[in-house]
């Protein structure tokens, strides 16, 4: 009789699970096995013409990786999300401290908490095009800086490399530092507030008490926050693609490994874009791992 | 004596109209009965021939925005933008898929621009129109550089359109006068009449304050047009020299800070369109000038009818949209018939010149409107540009297109773009521009 009973039970928990393991295997699983089969493949369209598809080996691998363009365009996302997180993560940890730190009894929280995470909520293609119109040639950030003196001429933004940058990187900074400091916060009104009590009783000064107390225990949510930025940092695509009309320009030194892989859907060459998003997913779990060792080292 | 006539060609056009309507319910009508085809699948990417046929091909009904009818026929209209390619995209998927296809689904038509019109028609899902039952005759007065463009490679005819898009050089009278002091096209002809001049007058226009042209880009299509050889021979990319020409006089006007590296259709392209943005000419066809300029926006330089019109340093075409029937259609005869009657029938034809103001693609239509006043631009100041219009189009030679011209033609100007703006030397601008037709067409990479 128990025995029975103790089955039955575990025949719930099976189909609870049931939905998951649905979605996972036609959503990722499946999609994932068959972008490592397809990469081994030369398979295009010429105009209306099917090519493929045939066999290759590893020739889509060494086109990719021998052409120049990955490293390149590796070296453009990562820029681009360092460019993006430094900031971010500075602006998180203060507002994050500010917001949690009961001694400043700040005012409006939740106002000011919704506000912050206002810019998340707009789509990051309508934001860019946004951007794209407030910073044309003859835009009004252009108007603005000719009427206060500032410039003469207007400064071409879209046409000089560290600009174009910089704009993408602040319209991510914008949209995601709300996000980083809700997630910051919860990590730090989770630890014990006698801590903190503790340091004061102690002596410790407000900057003791953030880089002594705050930070260390805070390393579980940091390191979340890094990873998961660091992987929508390498996904990076719809800014960058809008802002520059799908170009990269200047000299496709703002394009991403994820625009690149956009060029290869143009005629359905599902062999170089295998091969290039199995060369992500290898980087991916790489770069996680080392952000996670690295920063697991102390213990 | 020009009233006579006009009163003559009206009541012409009037009763031709109603007699073609008639005969609509007849004779086409039973030859549709043959084919059996209940349903015609029309593919486009904007409302533009659809308000041509609703407007002009005689028993057409509208039912709703998507569907009409004419005659037992429902007519479907499957509209895709092309914006990021999504209409070819769409159409491909759907062409691969014709075979299998069940009858009512089958696309019977689509439509194609100059660009990528290789690419379809030199494929079997492109019928030849004499297949489809047009015969010469019919086609005699359509302009030769329009047929060029849908003639395959083995020189099977397979798409007919209904306008011409021959471009002209548009220029703002105010500037003219005040630095050419003139704004006679004759006389302004004289300082674009070739490149060395239009660079010359360029220098002009800057020290006036003027742009010559709002951006590098505006000239490309009339130095693309009249290449001498193809993009692609044998496998290879070839640069033309009259596309080098472009690339080098862009270059030596934009370190001269005579024009600027703008997209088209961008603001600060369109910003010309307004006497502040300081522009001296654009490159267009009649499309341009009557819909797109801004002309019924108070304060725009159309709205005042300040352009002029000149042939310009060479001849070129800018757009058009061609009528294609597709392989495995159940209604020949329906398509044959709207390209008949929408590109071969004059009095249709010049219907559309009045109510459309359409350039349409036959000849002895076009000649009587050159001849008339009553088809004066009021954008350009009550000139008449039709006889400009009707020399180009019998001038636009197509014989050097091939199947990537769009690829090719879009990603130059990307590349060369860094090389204007001096973010890169030539030879690496051209080399990211063989990059990205390489990934375009990656069967031109090896």
């Amino acid at each position: 009789m128990k025995k029975s009973r103790v089955v039955s039970y575990n025949k719930w928990g099976y189909i609870f699970l049931i939905p998951f393991i649905v979605v996972f295997l036609v959503f990722q699983l499946i999609p994932l096995v068959s972008t490592i089969y397809n990469s081994f493949f030369e398979n295009y369209r010429s105009g209306l013409m099917q090519i493929g598809p045939n066999f290759v080996g590893f020739e889509n691998y060494v086109t990719i990786i021998t052409n120049g363009d990955l490293p390149t365009y590796f070296a453009n996302t990562m820029i681009l999300w360092a460019m993006c997180f430094v900031p971010q993560i500075i602006i998180s940890l203060v507002l994050g401290a500010w917001f949690t730190d009961p001694s400043l009894r700040l005012r409006f929280q939740t106002f000011f908490k919704t506000v912050i995470y206002l810019p998340n909520l707009i789509m990051a293609s309508a934001f860019s095009m946004l951007f794209f119109t407030l910073f044309a040639d003859g835009g009004p950030i252009n108007s603005i800086l000719m009427q206060m003196g500032i410039i003469s001429v207007p400064f071409q933004f879209m046409s000089h490399v560290w600009s174009v940058r910089a704009l993408i990187a602040f319209m991510n900074c914008i949209m995601w530092f709300g996000n980083t400091t809700i997630l910051l916060m919860a990590g730090m009104l989770g630890i014990d507030p006698a801590l903190f009590e503790a340091a004061q009783v102690d002596g410790a000064t407000a900057t003791q008490i953030f880089y002594k107390v705050t930070l260390p225990l805070l390393k579980p949510i940091l390191i979340y926050v890094m990873v998961t930025s660091l992987i929508g940092g390498l996904q990076l695509f719809d800014v960058p693609q809008i802002l520059t009309n799908g170009s990269g320009d200047p000299v496709r030194s703002s394009m991403t490994l994820i625009m690149y892989l956009n060029k290869h859907l143009y005629n359905k060459n599902y062999g170089l874009g295998g091969a290039l998003s199995v060369f992500m997913i290898i980087v991916t779990g790489i770069l996680s791992y080392i952000v996670f060792k690295f920063t697991n080292s102390g213990e | 004596m020009k009233k006579k006539l006009m009163v003559a060609l009206l009541s012409l056009t009037m009763t031709a109209g109603i007699l073609a309507g008639c005969g609509k319910g007849g004779s086409a009508g039973a030859g549709k009965a043959t084919d059996g085809g209940k349903v015609l699948n029309i593919y486009a990417w904007n409302e533009e021939f659809k308000s041509r046929v609703t407007d002009h091909f005689p028993g057409y009904e509208e039912v709703d925005a998507t569907t009409g009818k004419v005659g037992d026929v429902t007519v479907k209209w499957n509209i895709t933008p092309n914006q990021d390619n999504a209409y070819q995209n769409h159409l491909d998927e759907t062409l691969l898929n014709q075979d299998k296809a069940a009858a009512d689904d089958k696309i019977d038509m689509f439509l194609v621009e100059a660009d990528y019109a290789l690419k379809y028609v030199d494929t079997d899902y492109a019928l030849p129109v004499k297949d489809l039952g047009l015969t010469d005759e019919d086609l005699k007065n359509q302009y030769k550089y329009t047929q060029d463009v849908m003639t395959d490679s083995k020189g099977v005819l397979k798409g007919t359109s209904w306008q011409g898009c021959p471009g002209v050089l548009i220029y703002n009278r105010e500037a003219a006068k005040e630095v050419l002091g003139t704004d006679d096209p004759a006389e302004v002809q004289k300082s674009v009449a070739d490149w060395g001049t239009f660079e010359q007058t360029a220098e002009k226009m800057k020290a006036a304050g003027y742009n010559m042209t709002a951006t590098t880009n505006d000239a490309y299509r009339v130095f693309s047009n009249n290449v001498s050889g193809k993009w692609v021979q044998d496998g290879k990319v070839v640069l033309d020299d009259s596309i080098k020409n472009w690339i080098d006089l862009s270059k030596r006007m934009m370190d001269a800070g005579e024009t600027t590296s703008a997209d088209l259709w961008s603001p600060d392209w369109s910003a010309g369109f307004y006497p502040d943005g300081k522009v001296f000419c654009y490159f267009g066809p009649a499309w341009l000038i009557n819909f797109s300029m801004a002309a019924d926006e108070a304060g725009s330089i159309a709205n005042a009818g300040g352009w002029g019109a000149t042939e310009g340093p060479q001849g070129f075409f800018w757009g058009g949209t061609w009528i294609c029937g597709c392989a495995g259609t159940d209604n020949k005869s329906l398509v044959c018939d709207i390209m008949k009657q929408l590109t071969c029938n004059e009095e249709i034809m010049l219907d559309i010149v009045k109510k459309d103001s359409d350039f349409v693609n036959n000849k002895p239509a076009m000649e009587k409107a050159a001849s008339d006043d009553s088809f004066a631009f009021p954008v350009l100041g009550g000139q008449n540009p039709l006889p400009m219009f009707c020399a180009g189009a019998e001038k636009c030679d197509l014989s050097n297109q091939s199947a990537y011209d769009q690829g090719c033609n879009e990603e130059l100007q990307k590349a060369m773009k860094n090389y204007f703006e001096g973010n890169a030397s030539y030879d690496d601008a051209y080399a990211q521009f063989t990059k990205a037709i390489g990934e375009k067409y990656p069967e031109l990479a090896k």
